[in-house]
């Protein structure tokens, strides 16, 4: 069983480094807030699956679960509210330069 | 292996990656991208508080960190909505 946690809990560090890495790097709010919006959900529900299966059946992991609902609301809700911010303010989205081969 | 030292582990490791998202937060050019910084410096913080009380056997940051999240949430939607709002918002 610890090593299915300490798997789990790899896998998130592993999202949470993959998201924040695309924030640093990519050129535009809206590419930003696609690493943001994928990465967080990731790395906090893998974290909460790797203290439920360490907890089992207890207090702690029914406030787990509550809380994970509610992050499970509340993420895209947010993405979406910062995305439709920027649309509205008028933030041009990145476009490749001319002349420039992917 | 010690479950302590693995939870110790993953928290100095969250602590140590939500460190470029505060970067972001810093010098990001357009409010959306510190908006962004902030968020995600919130989800990972409220993951850091769950391994906390889990490592020590405690409750009480499980409420902590409910509380966060609610918290966390309502302010960005508030200053999403509120705050240097140049149009309807």
């Amino acid at each position: 069983m610890i090593w299915a946690v300490g798997g789990f809990l790899a896998l998130g560090i592993l999202f949470g480094l993959v998201g924040n890495l695309g924030v640093l790097r990519f050129p535009d709010p809206y590419t930003r807030l696609h690493a943001s919006a994928k990465c967080s959900t990731t790395t906090v529900l893998s974290v909460f699956i790797a203290g439920l299966l360490l907890e089992g059946f207890s207090v702690l992991s029914g406030r787990i679960l509550v809380i994970a609902l509610f992050f499970l609301l509340t993420g895209p809700v947010t993405a979406h509210i910062i995305g439709r911010r920027a649309w509205k303010r008028g933030v041009v989205p990145w476009r490749r330069p001319k002349g420039r081969q992917p | 292996m010690d479950v302590r030292l693995l939870l110790d582990l993953a928290v100095y490791a969250l602590a140590a990656i939500t460190v470029l998202s505060a970067v972001r937060v810093v010098i990001g050019p357009t409010p959306e991208d510190r908006l962004i910084g902030l968020n995600l410096v919130a989800s990972q913080v409220l993951a850091i508080l769950v391994l906390l009380a889990l490592r020590q056997k405690q409750a009480v940051y499980l409420d902590v960190a409910l509380v966060y999240a609610i918290l966390g949430y309502i302010g960005i939607l508030a200053i999403a909505r509120h705050v240097d709002k140049g149009e309807q918002g």
